[in-house]
């Protein structure tokens, strides 16, 4: 089911995220590559180089918005600003689906910058599916939302992550951004199953699947994006396309960015999983 | 607890400044035990504590936000010193935290705050908020919005006094030191030692105590972007006057006395003059094509 309402009926392949140090090689080279995402707020800006190179990638591939800011968890209003610049760059992009995180990261209109993770009430789900209807219905485009990397749990958490994670999605009728690596790193931190946790959510509703490397510390592990994706990562990246079928993938490498070939290889890796899954049925 | 009571004490906590070492606040900022209130809402595991949970998000809220300045402010961290510094970045980001949904915007009220709060720059005063100023205004400059430009070839239709309106993002500054000079060099030599070798941060800190010991004199800027890369390019202080005047909305004609008035310019030079600057100016594309020029493109 790599096409669903949740990812716009589209069909994308194996994409990379479009980051500055490999704007040059692109645009020269004009590689191969399915499709690219990038964070949309690096391009909710007036004008400039920003979106002179965006346009340039526009001509020539598919993009897919990411954001990072928008806070579905935080329970204040979406920054009205801030959703008319998002909704400026959908129509610039014409991403058939756009994602954010399932995290909070503002109280009172102050920013941290960060994915915070939330607390698994019912309460929160509720707030949560609520500011994503309001954001769909204003942005008019499908959501899907991204489980983050944790490093705290709350005591009044009513449920699991998974189980938080379903609850959301099924209450906003939006898809969702699986991002496995996020459910390995957490896995780690929380002591749980990390294919519990894949073979619990709803998988029909998966627009994207997000892979990434992380960094392992003594007592956590953190999601850092600097490493390629380790084995148990890739297993479950083919426990998640096995149930939810080959669907748009991205790699992500934000930090001690490789060459552009480095990175393209280590994300089409995923194409072995694919294809082995397809001989398998 | 509810949604909003975790949200505001986990917030109070990651933006709490780190203690030495980079450790989180032993106390909360209303004398609280910090590892009493992480309990209170933040389950421990078998390996960490419920503070040492919460200290992994209060440090990566400092790397951020402050690796975030560092990078807007190199300039005024050359002339701070890293360590002040540092200081002066956690003092304005108690003051001033972020209320933008982008980092860009996070050094967006530092020189007001710093017109506040001199106690962060002094000696160096005068220089380090003229080195903010142009360092935001760098910012501003690079992804502003850009339109149609002017063309010396447009038509500028029956009007006989027209306003010609600035590019967004041409920003124009009054200095009392030549910190865009200063600036370029600090880049410079960051570039040239990928290092950070002794040798550098000895040249470095030699000019900036050279550029401090200049008199202070008027320095007229314009911040601009040309292929979409950013330039200083120094005025004298007519054509600064006269940018100003059109950036305010005035006629050619009105912005020409605002220019000249009580200068020393002999007035068979000022047309001559103003005739030059158009065509400099219009060939870094700094004037915006006239409405209607745009209006009778669309019909055509």
């Amino acid at each position: 089911m790599p096409a669903n309402r949740f990812n716009g009926f589209s069909d994308f392949g194996i994409g990379i995220g479009l980051r500055v140090p490999h704007y040059q090689h692109i645009l020269s080279e004009k590689p191969v590559v399915d499709w690219f995402e990038i964070i949309s707020e690096n391009y909710m800006v007036d004008g400039g180089r920003p979106l002179h190179v965006l346009d340039q990638i526009l001509e020539q591939y598919r993009v897919v918005q990411h954001g990072v800011s928008m806070y579905f968890g935080s329970p204040e209003a979406p920054d009205r600003e801030h959703l008319k610049r998002l909704k400026a760059l959908v129509k610039r992009t014409k991403t058939p689906w756009l994602t954010d995180h399932l995290c909070w990261g503002s109280v009172d209109g102050r920013y941290t910058h960060d994915l915070l993770p939330m607390p698994y009430t019912f309460e929160a789900a509720r707030v949560t599916a609520q500011k994503i209807r309001e954001v769909r219905d204003f942005l008019e485009v499908p959501i899907a939302v991204e489980n983050v990397s944790s490093y705290a749990e709350f005591h009044v958490s009513e449920m699991n992550e998974w189980e938080f994670l379903t609850e959301v999605v099924e209450s906003a009728d939006c898809g969702i951004l699986l991002d496995v690596n996020n459910i390995y790193v957490s896995s780690r931190n929380h002591t749980f199953n990390p294919h519990d946790y894949v073979a619990s959510i709803p998988a029909e509703r998966v627009a994207q699947i997000h892979i990434a490397g992380h960094s392992k510390f003594e007592k956590y592990i953190l999601d850092t994006h600097d490493h390629p994706v380790i084995d148990p990562v890739w297993k479950l990246y083919a426990h998640a396309i096995e149930l939810a079928g080959p669907t748009a993938t991205l790699l992500e490498w934000d930090d001690s960015i490789p060459s552009f070939e480095d990175v393209h290889n280590e994300a089409l890796k995923a194409n072995q999983f694919t294809a082995e899954m397809r001989v398998a049925s | 607890m509810n949604l909003a009571e975790i949200q505001q004490r986990m917030y109070a906590a990651v933006v709490q400044p780190l203690a030495p070492g980079e450790h989180m606040q032993p106390r909360t900022r209303d004398g609280k035990s910090m590892h009493d209130a992480a309990s209170e809402f933040i389950k421990p595991n078998d390996r960490l504590s419920s503070f040492e949970r919460l200290e992994i998000y209060n440090r990566q809220y400092w790397f951020r936000v402050l690796g975030a300045l560092d990078e807007d402010f190199s300039g005024l961290r050359a002339i701070l010193g890293v360590r002040k510094f540092e200081v002066l970045c956690k003092a304005y980001l108690l003051d001033c935290p972020s209320e933008s949904f982008t980092l860009r915007n996070l050094g967006a009220r530092l020189e007001s705050w710093l017109l506040d709060h001199p106690q962060w720059i002094r000696p160096r005063t005068g220089l380090a908020l003229d080195m903010v100023r142009l360092e935001w205004a760098e910012i501003e400059a690079f992804d502003a919005a850009a339109e149609p430009a002017w063309d010396p070839q447009d038509a500028l239709g029956a009007d006989p006094d027209p306003q010609f309106r600035l590019q967004p993002y041409v920003q124009l500054l009054k200095l009392r030191y030549p910190v865009h000079d200063l600036l370029l060099a600090v880049r410079q030599e960051h570039s040239d030692g990928a290092m950070a070798s002794n040798a550098i941060s000895a040249r470095k800190r030699a000019r900036v105590r050279k550029a401090a010991r200049q008199k202070p004199q008027s320095v007229f800027l314009a911040v601009h972007r040309m292929d979409y890369s950013v330039y200083f390019k120094r005025l004298d202080a007519e054509a600064f006057a006269f940018l100003n005047s059109l950036r305010d909305g005035n006629s050619l004609s009105a912005a020409v006395i605002t220019a000249f008035t009580g200068r020393d310019v002999p007035e068979s030079k000022i047309l001559g003059t103003v005739q030059s600057w158009f065509e400099s100016w219009s060939t870094l594309g700094w004037f915006c094509r006239p409405q209607s020029v745009d209006a009778k493109s669309i019909s055509s």
